[in-house]
Parts: C-alpha cells; sequence; structure tokens
C-alpha cells in the first residue's frame, strides 16, 4: 500500500512506527500506523472528519500521547517530550493569535521565550513581517487584522524560529475561496524558498493536491494510500482513494477471470468489461470498477475501436461549466454516471437520449468492492 | 436636468425628511423610556434622591441660623479678632431668650458643642440664669457675669463658624480636620483624631481581604473554566451556595465555628496541637475570614467568565512556539485575564469597604470600619452632619477607584480577541 511512498530510514525526519491511539480503551482513533515523512518534504495528512487525520498531528506535536508506538523525530524518540521542547513550529485553524500582544510581539513569542538577543529577535521579526508583506501592521493587534492577514501572522510566528519541522492544522479552513486559493500558493512558495519540511493537515482534497509533494489519505484510522498527487488521482489502491480523490464514476460487477494484470468483469446489469486488476481477490469476487470523467468518450458511431469498452448508456442531464461540460449518464444501473465533455459537446445530447460510451481497459481499475 | 437644480432639490426634500425622521424616532424614544420610568422613579426616590439628602447634609449647617437668627446677623460682619461688640451681645440675649420659650436651645447647642467642647453647658446655664433680657446696653457685662465663656473669642469664633448656611466643618471633622479660633485649617486634637485611622482601617481590612479572595479565587476560577461543562456546573453550585443563604447566617456560622468552644478549636485541642483555645473570633482574623468567605463569589465569578472565553488554542500555540508551561501562564494566560481579575478585585473591593454587619459581629473594637462609625453617628448620637460627611468621603473614594478602574480597562480594550 505504501508504495512509491517509501523512503529509507536515514532520510526519514519523522517516523511513525506502529503507532496506535485510543482516547476511550475501546475505540482505536489511529490503528497502527507507519508513516516516514523526509526532510524538506511537503505531506498532506487528508481524509475525512474522524478518521485519525488530526490526532496523528496532536501527537506529533506533542498534545497527545500515543498509546503504543514509537514516533521519531531527527532520529530522537519523542514520545515522552514535551510540546515546547520538540522544535516544532504550529500553524492552528484559528490561528490562535495571541489577542494582548501586537503582532510584532506575536512574532517574536517563539525568539523570546528562547532567550534570543534583543538585537537578533528585532531583525528576525522584521524579516519575518518583511516576507508576509505586512510590516507597516506590526504595532497592531490581532483582532484589527483580517482573516488573511492573521493567517500570515501565525505562518510567520510558526516559521521565524526556524523550526526543524512545520505543523499545519487546516490553516486555511476559515477563509473565503479565493483568498484561500491565494493563500494556498503563498504556503507553497514558503516551503520552496525556505526548504522546511511541512506537514499539513485537510479536508478538502483540491487543496492537498495542489500543495503536497505527497499526500497520506486517512480514513477509519488507517493510512489508505500515501503518494504522490497524480499518481494518487490517476492509480488509487482502494475503492476508498478513487471516491474521495476527484470524482470518480463507479460500476460494480463479478470477476470473471484475471489475466497478466487484466480482468473480464460482468457487470450486474449485463454485459462486461476489461479492467486493470489492482485490488480484486480473485476469480469470482465482487470488485467495484472505477473510472475517471475525463477517460470516457462518447461514441459518436456507437462503435468502440478496437480493444476499447463499450457500453450502452442513457443521458440524464447535461451541466454546463464553462472551461467544459458534463453529461450525467445512466450506465448499467448507476444514474450518476459522469463524463467530461471539451465545452459545446454538450449541446448535441438531449434528455433521455440513448448513447454508447467508451473507455480503454487501462483507464479502468478493478478495485475492493464499495 | 442640470445638476444644480438636483442638488436644490435634494436639498428642499432634506428638511421634512429629518423633521419626519424625528417625529417616528420620538414615539418610539418615549414608548422606551415609559418603559424604563418605572425603574428610573425608583432609582430617583430610593438611591439618588438618598444620595443628594446625604451630600448636603454634610455640608448643611442650618441648626444656629434656625435658632439664633440675630446673633447670626450681628456676627455676620465681626472680623473675629477680637470679643464682639455690644450689638452682638443684645442680639445673643434675645435669641437666647427666645429659643428658651420656644424651647430650641438645645438644637443649637448641641451644634454648638460639636464645634466647641463644653458649649452645651454654657448655652443652658445662660438660658437658665438669663430670667429677663438685659438693659440696653449692659448687655455684654450680663453674660460675661452669667458664664465668663461668653467673654472669650473662641466662644464667639465657635458660633460665628456654625452660623451657616454651609459649613466644611463635618467634612473636615470626616478627615480629622479642624478649623482653629482663627479658621484655619489643623489637624484635630489627637483624642478626637480617629476617623483616618478608621479609612486606614477599611481600606487595609478591604484590599486584604481582595488580595485573599483573588489567592483563593484565581486556582477555583481556573479549575471551573478548565473542567468539562457537566462537572464545572456541579463546582459552580457549590460556588454560588453562599448566596443563597443570608449574610447573617453565614457571619453567625462563622461565630460557631472559631469561637473558643467552636469546631476548630475544639478539633485542634482533640487532635492534641494546642492546649488553650486559640483567639480566632473577635479580632482581625476572623474578619478577614468571615469577609473572604461572603466575598468569594464576587471574584470567583468574573475571572470565570474571563478565563472561559480564553481559549485553549492559546496555550498549545505557546507550547508549540516553545514556551514552558510557567512560561506560557505568566506570559499568555495571566494577561489574558486581567479584565477579570480588575472587575473581580473593583467589585469585591467596593463591596468590602462599605461592610457593616460581619466586622460588627465576628470583629473586635479595633476591628470596626468605616460603616460601623455612619451607622453609630446615625442611630447613637443622631449627628446626621458627621454622618453624612463620612458617608460622602466613602462614596468619593469609591467613585475615584472605579474611575480609575475605568480608566485601566479602556486603555486595555484594544484586542477583538480571536477572530473565527
Amino acid at each position: 500500500m505504501m508504495d512509491g511512498g517509501m523512503v529509507t530510514t536515514a532520510q526519514a525526519l519523522v517516523r511513525f512506527v506502529g503507532v496506535q491511539k485510543t482516547y476511550d480503551g475501546e475505540h482505536l482513533v489511529v490503528k497502527n500506523l507507519d508513516l516516514d515523512i523526509k526532510k524538506g518534504e511537503f505531506v498532506t495528512l487528508l481524509g475525512p472528519s474522524g478518521s485519525g487525520k488530526t490526532t496523528t498531528l496532536m501527537m506529533l506535536a506533542g498534545f497527545e500521547v500515543p498509546t503504543h508506538g514509537d514516533i521519531y523525530l531527527a532520529d530522537r524518540p519523542i514520545k515522552n517530550m514535551p510540546p515546547h521542547k520538540r522544535d516544532i513550529g504550529m500553524v492552528f485553524q484559528n490561528y490562535a493569535l495571541f489577542p494582548h500582544l501586537t503582532i510584532e510581539e506575536n512574532v517574536a513569542f517563539p525568539l523570546t521565550v528562547r532567550k534570543m538577543p534583543r538585537s537578533e529577535v528585532k531583525e528576525r521579526v522584521r524579516s519575518a513581517l518583511r516576507m508576509i508583506k505586512l510590516e507597516n501592521l506590526a504595532h497592531r493587534h490581532p483582532g484589527q487584522l483580517s482573516g488573511g492577514q492573521q493567517q500570515r501572522v501565525a505562518l510567520a510566528r510558526a516559521l521565524v524560529f526556524n523550526p526543524q519541522l512545520v505543523l499545519m492544522d487546516e490553516p486555511l479552513g476559515a477563509l473565503d475561496k479565493r483568498l484561500r486559493e491565494h493563500m494556498q500558493l503563498e504556503i507553497k512558495q514558503l516551503h520552496e524558498t525556505m526548504g522546511i519540511t511541512v506537514v499539513y493537515v485537510t479536508h478538502d482534497q483540491s487543496e492537498a493536491l495542489t500543495m503536497s509533494d505527497r499526500i497520506a489519505v486517512f480514513n477509519d484510522g488507517i493510512v489508505q494510500q500515501i503518494d504522490k498527487p497524480d499518481a494518487l488521482y490517476e492509480r488509487p489502491v482502494n475503492s476508498f482513494v478513487a471516491n474521495f480523490i476527484g470524482e470518480n464514476n463507479v460500476l460494480s460487477g463479478t470477476v470473471e477471470n484475471i489475466e497478466q494484470g487484466f480482468c473480464r468483469v460482468a457487470l450486474a446489469s449485463g454485459g462486461s468489461v476489461v479492467a486493470q486488476a489492482v485490488n480484486v481477490a480473485g476469480a469470482g469476487a465482487a470488485t467495484a470498477l472505477s473510472v475517471r470523467p475525463e477517460r470516457i468518450s462518447i461514441l459518436t458511431d456507437g462503435q468502440a475501436p478496437d480493444g476499447m469498452n463499450a457500453l450502452p448508456a442513457q443521458v440524464q442531464d447535461t451541466i454546463y461549466l464553462g472551461d467544459h461540460a458534463l453529461a450525467v449518464l445512466k450506465v448499467a444501473g448507476n444514474g450518476e454516471f459522469m463524463v467530461k465533455l471539451p465545452p459545446g459537446a454538450h449541446a448535441g445530447l438531449s434528455h433521455g437520449q440513448s448513447v454508447s460510451i467508451g473507455f480503454r481497459p487501462e483507464d479502468c481499475r478493478a478495485l475492493d468492492p464499495v | 436636468m442640470t445638476a444644480a437644480f438636483v442638488a436644490g432639490a435634494d436639498a428642499s426634500s432634506e428638511v421634512p425628511l429629518k423633521r419626519r425622521l424625528k417625529r417616528a424616532e420620538r414615539t418610539r424614544r418615549l414608548k422606551a423610556l415609559a418603559l424604563i420610568l418605572p425603574l428610573l422613579l425608583f432609582l430617583l426616590f430610593t438611591f439618588l434622591g438618598p444620595i443628594a439628602g446625604m451630600l448636603w447634609r454634610s455640608v448643611d449647617d442650618w441648626e444656629v441660623r434656625q435658632v439664633m437668627p440675630h446673633t447670626v446677623a450681628a456676627l455676620a460682619d465681626w472680623d473675629g479678632k477680637d470679643v464682639p461688640g455690644e450689638p452682638a451681645f443684645a442680639a445673643l440675649a434675645g435669641d437666647i431668650r427666645t429659643a428658651r420659650d420656644a424651647g430650641t436651645v438645645a438644637i443649637a447647642s448641641k451644634r454648638l458643642n460639636y464645634a466647641l467642647n463644653g458649649f452645651r453647658t454654657i448655652m443652658s446655664g445662660t438660658a437658665r440664669n438669663l430670667k429677663t433680657l438685659p438693659e440696653p446696653g449692659n448687655a455684654k457685662d450680663t453674660l460675661i457675669a452669667i458664664n465668663p465663656a461668653w467673654g472669650e473669642r473662641a466662644t464667639w469664633a465657635a458660633i460665628k463658624g456654625a452660623s451657616g448656611p454651609l459649613t466644611s466643618f463635618y467634612l473636615l471633622g470626616a478627615l480629622d480636620l479642624t478649623r482653629n479660633v482663627d479658621g484655619a485649617i489643623v489637624a484635630a486634637p489627637e483624642e478626637q483624631a480617629i476617623y483616618r485611622d478608621v479609612f486606614g482601617r477599611t481600606f487595609t481590612i478591604s484590599l486584604g481581604v481582595t488580595v485573599l479572595c483573588l489567592i483563593l479565587g484565581f486556582p477555583v476560577a481556573y479549575m471551573l473554566a478548565t473542567l468539562p461543562t457537566g462537572q464545572s456546573n456541579v463546582l459552580m453550585i457549590f460556588v454560588l451556595l453562599p448566596f443563597w443563604t443570608s449574610l447573617l447566617v453565614r457571619t453567625c456560622a462563622w461565630i460557631v465555628v472559631l469561637q473558643s468552644e467552636g469546631i476548630v478549636n475544639d478539633s485542634l485541642r482533640w487532635i492534641g496541637l494546642i492546649d488553650e483555645p486559640l483567639r480566632l473570633i473577635y479580632n482581625r482574623f476572623g474578619v478577614y475570614v468571615a469577609m473572604t468567605h461572603v466575598l468569594l463569589p464576587f471574584m470567583i465569578l468574573p475571572l470565570y467568565s474571563s478565563m472561559r472565553s480564553i481559549s485553549p488554542a492559546y496555550m498549545r500555540a505557546a507550547a508549540s512556539l516553545g514556551a514552558s508551561p510557567v512560561t506560557a501562564f505568566l506570559r499568555i494566560y495571566l494577561p489574558q485575564t486581567v479584565p477579570g481579575i480588575g472587575a473581580g478585585s473593583l467589585l469585591v473591593f467596593i463591596l468590602a469597604i462599605g461592610y457593616y454587619i460581619t466586622p460588627a459581629l465576628v470583629g473586635g473594637a479595633a476591628d470596626q470600619m468605616i460603616s460601623y462609625f455612619i451607622a453609630f453617628y446615625t442611630t447613637e448620637t443622631v449627628n446626621w452632619g458627621l454622618a453624612s460627611a463620612l458617608g460622602a468621603v466613602l462614596l468619593l473614594a469609591t467613585l475615584l477607584l472605579a474611575v480609575v478602574y475605568g480608566k485601566l480597562v479602556h486603555g486595555q480594550q484594544v484586542t477583538g480577541g480571536m477572530k473565527n
């Protein structure tokens, strides 16, 4: 499951080894987590709420203690190290800027608690504020700043003491869409120019895809897949990841046979398709096929080229989205089957019309049944 | 249509619009006023009125003016350098005769006795012995013959000083000051100078109680603010419990607990720590214990409300930025509770300086606070002027504190808290 994401121990800055966490002694919130994070990497923990991603982050920050297993930071076990000795910068969901201190004092806080000489504090704070372009607001209080500005101050405060690791817990959750996208790019640039190691928690998959070097998809306390964004999207290893990342079309069926990595799957509604055998138990097992909307074409002449899967479909609706259009079809009993079309192509389709769709076996992945 | 025309039309329609707005607002304002009118009237009659009356009484000087109007008039031009001349004596003799017939000598002599000890005797003796009005031109000799004190400047200065209509006598008295024969403000004689001591004691006890409440209340408030809601609600009942019992009952309970045959002394003796009962009550210790107990909720509640609004994220943020728990508490948590500390301390302090029943019941003679003396002068000796003056000084001190606190808090209010 960890293929493509494994790093050797020597390179890893953070290592989770067999970490488990339970709050009530009955349910494991994090089940047997093994995760390595390289120095300079931007790793996102992505998953729905309650999947264990925030708990994982809190264990790394030191606000929660693992029930079992060990966490290593730069090859030192940190399980019993209090948070203030870990040298980890953290950006919180609601920024947690100290309301009684000015912006300048907020950013200076991690330096002054480290008893840094005053002149150096001043210099570092100035350059940190210059980095986030808020030098002119140095003497304001956090309450007088907009959400985006507060977010930048929180970033500067977490970075100013050059921590070996920076954690971000849904830092953009409170911002509106446009500002959020802007901040995503800003954080990514900071990561690249400063070469910092970032562990980022979000439930927003587009945010994760935009920013990360690698994404760990959490569900039910388990890392479902950890991979580069494109691999995660193109080559999901199970149905959860396929459904969680991007749009996905699901067709249920039964495996008939497996041959050279491909399998023939009989659909529940009749007909059969050929798909990549990614996560199937063997012949006779149930499976869920996953096809991305942009990998499907509507066949004008009803004839599929050689080797291509073809299925009959009925048009339910068309949705115009500016740069592209979506056709909602009913295919093999699935009434929400999406096909991505170039702009304008939806004009020829009308409700109830019967069409044929085609997709290559390489673009169809047979995964575990939902 | 030109721009000027449009502007002119706007200007002409503006006036009626404003007037209409005012009319609409007026009805609403009158309705709102009618709603708060009962409370306003209640406050006026029970609070503002009495306070104004009290302030007036602390400077009002009517007794001598009413009983001896001719003497007051005769002394109006007296320079106070020497014993006044014959006309003043004649006026005095006339006034005393009239007052004697009207039975009002006691009123004036009581007031004059405040100014000059023994004046009551002078007045009553003179009234008794002045059988008839003295012959014209003979008043001075007659009166001095009855009581030689009439030949002294101080006696006349006392009358002049008490001739009103307004006086600083009581207010000066409340600050242990008095006027000498020449009218200059000097320190009061030592045996009468007790109020500065009493004010000092009042402020010392109040400050002590405030500090004790803060020390005891801060951890409790912190616990209440950090515990889960269910548990903190149960604890809150214990904090509020004293509110549901009468002040008198709570104070008397302390007598039961602290007296020499009380629970504390009995327990200590039973353990064998002491042989003789400790003196825990009818002294300063008892006052501190009982007052702190009674006033503690007033400290805990404002502290609790200010702590409740401090997100735990701040402490986590401080820890993640490298602050040890102690540093995080001192630099991040404590400063954010300052408004609560200020409000709680002000509340406890202001309530404490007005305390009367508790020190009266559990304190000794040297632990009585200013309210005791105010009560003493209103109910025992009926010296309304001095009682009012003591009250006025107390009121002024309290207002000053409130203003200082307001300034401090206003200076603090620059933060908008956490933005969500």
